[in-house]
Parts: structure tokens; C-alpha cells; sequence
């Protein structure tokens, strides 16, 4: 039905610092925000083992209570002023990035089941002819074996995408590893 | 471990795109893509109220101004002043309304402000290269900037990308989430750029160079060019019915 086709995308290039800069957003909280408090810090990882010093990671979530600042989800919980759940950090010249955010409650699913706990991730670099679709799940998290999503997932690369615990309180490491053993989980969206 | 049912509402989920009108990961004549493509198979992801959903921008986010490359300085920029505008829709052709467009290029020399471009071209004192605005009511854009100009890039020898401006869309959800990179009429270095070559279907790839157009041209001021953006249609069947049967 429809004659129109979706642009096509291209990378995003060395360069998009300039452009897109300006709405970088490594805490995604704000005074009085509800929620377990978490840092998030991690890499993004090519092929030979090097740190991607020319990534965009973008970040979308829910709030503490499971609701998303979108018109869309109509459940009756509360949206909360200061939270739009939307996260953008650059990696530096390591490959390394970092956000801070809040754990959000879980949400709707496929087959009325609730998801886990997750962050949908984008990750835009030089290279990347379109963007990396993926999610980051908490570690220590019940609800993530039964998460549809992660169901349909091999079983022996899951764990690329659950955060695992670092040093410090609600300190979380996760990697994303673009090729190899390890490389992470993407999605086709 | 019993599971509450709680209701999630009918959504439909966005359009899969069409074969051959997006690009691979692994493009090899695109070399940086050799590294960093995925090589495991992509796992297809249902599109739930995550997917459905996306970060909304305001009149709050955004600067007013921030469409005119031209006035960000004391004085003018050097180059060709051009006007770039547009509609964003969707590939029902609808209007996607109140959407953050921003976009980022070269100089008229073909060199970007930024700390990784060492090409030996000048920098431009009264020209930063970055933009952005929310559509109109109806979908549209408008930019004033000027022509970039083509920059080598060492991909291969002699290596010169097209002029050509990024821009980075958002949409109502996740799913529509885009960056692509609008290129000029008639540039010779188009055929041979293995960017924009990354896309199989020749009318797709086409699609991203935009037309010259008499209607936004000023007249003794600017050209005008148009480049509308299509983002992902919504899917009319319900997302929870589209999946049942297909277990895991």
C-alpha cells in the first residue's frame, strides 16, 4: 500500500561530533528523579580488539516505574518531570563511554508478558553503514530468564547483553563488542 | 515463576525496510566497515512498547535560530549559499511533525571543524557546519548553509568523498531512528563513492541526492535544494497478533 521507501542510511562518518554534540546527554537524571541510581560505564570494541574512539552510543529507556515520556504508552503510571529517558555519550579516544541513569521498571512485552529491565541501544560510529541496534540488560535480575526477548537469543550469547556488577555501589560495566568471540548481540529492528 | 498478564494495548509495530534499500554492515570497499561490521547473524526484534516509543524533543531543546548556518558568526561565511528544506515522512507519506532534524557538514573548502580532520584546507572563521530545527506542522524543514565542499578521505588512492550534508533524524519511536547524508546534483565524484555505492538498490541510493528546486531558490541570495527524509511506515496488523504461532 505504500509507494514511498524508507531513506537509506549512511554512517554518521569521523566527524559527527560537530553535529551532534549538542545534545549529548550523559546523565539522564535530574534532582528528585525516583529510581536506583546506576554508572554505567563500558567500551566500544572493533574487530581487532581496539577501542572505537569514534562511536555515538544513544540510549532509551523507561522510567523507575516502567512507563516511557512517550504518548504512546498508555499505562497508568506516573511520567515523572526531569525524566525523558533518553541518554547520548561519545566514546573517547579508548573506545570508553559512560552514562548515568536510573534502572527502569519493567514494561509490556510480547505475549502480555512483562520485559525486563533493559535500555534499547543505538551505536552510530565511522564504519557503521547503519546504526547497531541492541539492549543492555541489569545483572542479578530475576526477570531477565524470563524475558521474551532474551528467549530468543542462543542461550550462549546472552550474557553480551547483561551489564556485569564493577567496584563500586550501582557501578555496571558493559562492553560492546563489534566482531569476535565476545561480540555482542544485535538486532535486525 | 508466575507471570501477571498485564495489558500492553494493540500497537502496531514499523515497517521491516525493504530488501537491498538499506545498507550491509560489511561493505568492503567502504574499509573501516571491515572492523567494525557484526559478523554473528542479526536476531530480528519484535517491536514492543520499547521499540514503539522514542525520545520527543521540544521548542525547549532546540535553538530557534539554529537553522541558519550562515549568521552563527559576525560575518559571512565563504562559499555558495544555498537553501536546503524538505519534508519528513513516513512511507505512508506522512507528515512526521515536530521531529528533530540535525544536520552537520564541510566548509566550501571541504574542511570540517573538527579535531580529527587534518586535510590542508582552510578553516572558515564565520562557518561552524552544524544545524539542527524541528519539522513544522506539516513536516518540513528548512536550512540556509552553504554548498560544502568534496574533502579526500585516504579510503583508497585518491579518495574524495561527494559534497555532501549529514543529517540525523529521530521520528515518533526508536524504530524510525535515522542518519543518512544528503549529496548535491550532478556531482561527478557521486558513481564513485563507495558510500553511497553501500546500497544495493539503485533507486534507494539515488534517493539521497537532492533535487534543485526553482520553488526555495532566492532569488540575487541562495539556490534552493530539496531533500525530503522517509522514515520507517507503521505496520497495520497489532504487533501481539503478528507474533503469535511463531513461539520462539
Amino acid at each position: 500500500m505504500s509507494s514511498l521507501r524508507a531513506t537509506t542510511s549512511q554512517t554518521v562518518g569521523p566527524f559527527f561530533h560537530l553535529g551532534l554534540d549538542g545534545l549529548l546527554r550523559e546523565d539522564l537524571t535530574a534532582p528528585g528523579v525516583s529510581g536506583e541510581r546506576v554508572e554505567i560505564e563500558g567500551r566500544v570494541i572493533d574487530g581487532d580488539g581496539k577501542g572505537v574512539p569514534d562511536a555515538l552510543v544513544e540510549i532509551w529507556q523507561a522510567n523507575a516505574q516502567g512507563k516511557y515520556s512517550h504518548a504512546e504508552d498508555t499505562q497508568e503510571k506516573t511520567l515523572e518531570e526531569g525524566f525523558l529517558g533518553y541518554g547520548r555519550v561519545v566514546t573517547d579516544e579508548n573506545g570508553r563511554f559512560q552514562f548515568v541513569t536510573i534502572k527502569p521498571g519493567a514494561v509490556p512485552g510480547p505475549e502480555g508478558r512483562r520485559q525486563a529491565p533493559h535500555l534499547a541501544v543505538s551505536v552510530f560510529a565511522r564504519g557503521l553503514l547503519k546504526r547497531l541496534v541492541t539492549r543492555m540488560y541489569f545483572p542479578g535480575e530475576p526477570a531477565n530468564a524470563q524475558d521474551y526477548l532474551m528467549s530468543l537469543v542462543d542461550a550462549a550469547r546472552r550474557h553480551t547483553l547483561v551489564a556485569r556488577k564493577g567496584e563500586g555501589r550501582g557501578q555496571l560495566i558493559w562492553n560492546v563488542v563489534l566482531q569476535g568471540p565476545e561480540e555482542t548481540v544485535f538486532f535486525e529492528i | 515463576m508466575a507471570e501477571k498478564t498485564i495489558p500492553t494495548g494493540r500497537l502496531a509495530g514499523y515497517r521491516r525496510a525493504q530488501p537491498g534499500t538499506q545498507p550491509p554492515y560489511l561493505h568492503p570497499p567502504y574499509v573501516s566497515s571491515i572492523k567494525r561490521a557484526p559478523q554473528q547473524p542479526l536476531v530480528v526484534l519484535p517491536h514492543t512498547l520499547t521499540e514503539v516509543t522514542g525520545p520527543q524533543f521540544s521548542e525547549k531543546d532546540v535553538n530557534a535560530n539554529a537553522f541558519d548556518l550562515t549568521r552563527q558568526h559576525p560575518g559571512e561565511p565563504l562559499g555558495e549559499r544555498v537553501i536546503v528544506s524538505g519534508r519528513v515522512i513516513d512511507e505512508d507519506g506522512r507528515p512526521q511533525r515536530h521531529t528533530l532534524v540535525e544536520i552537520w557538514q564541510a566548509n566550501a573548502a571541504g574542511r570540517y571543524l573538527h579535531k580529527a580532520d587534518q586535510h590542508d584546507a582552510p578553516l572558515d572563521p564565520n562557518f561552524t557546519g552544524c544545524g539542527h530545527a524541528l519539522t513544522d506542522g506539516e513536516g518540513r524543514y528548512r536550512f540556509v548553509t552553504i554548498r560544502p565542499g568534496a574533502y579526500p578521505w585516504r579510503n583508497h588512492t585518491n579518495a574524495w568523498r561527494p559534497a555532501h550534508i549529514h543529517f540525523s533524524v529521530f521520528g515518533p519511536a526508536f524504530a524510525t531512528r535515522l542518519v543518512t547524508q544528503m549529496y548535491f546534483p550532478g556531482d561527478p565524484l557521486i558513481p564513485v563513492d563507495p558510500i553511497f555505492n553501500c546500497t544495493a538498490d539503485e533507486a534507494a541510493r539515488n534517493r539521497l541526492i537532492s533535487t534543485f528546486d526553482w520553488a526555495t531558490t532566492i532569488p540575487e541570495r541562495a539556490l534552493g535544494f530539496r531533500f525530503d527524509v522517509v522514515l520507517a511506515g507503521r505496520e497495520a496488523t497489532p504487533f501481539e497478533d503478528s507474533l503469535k504461532g511463531k513461539g520462539r
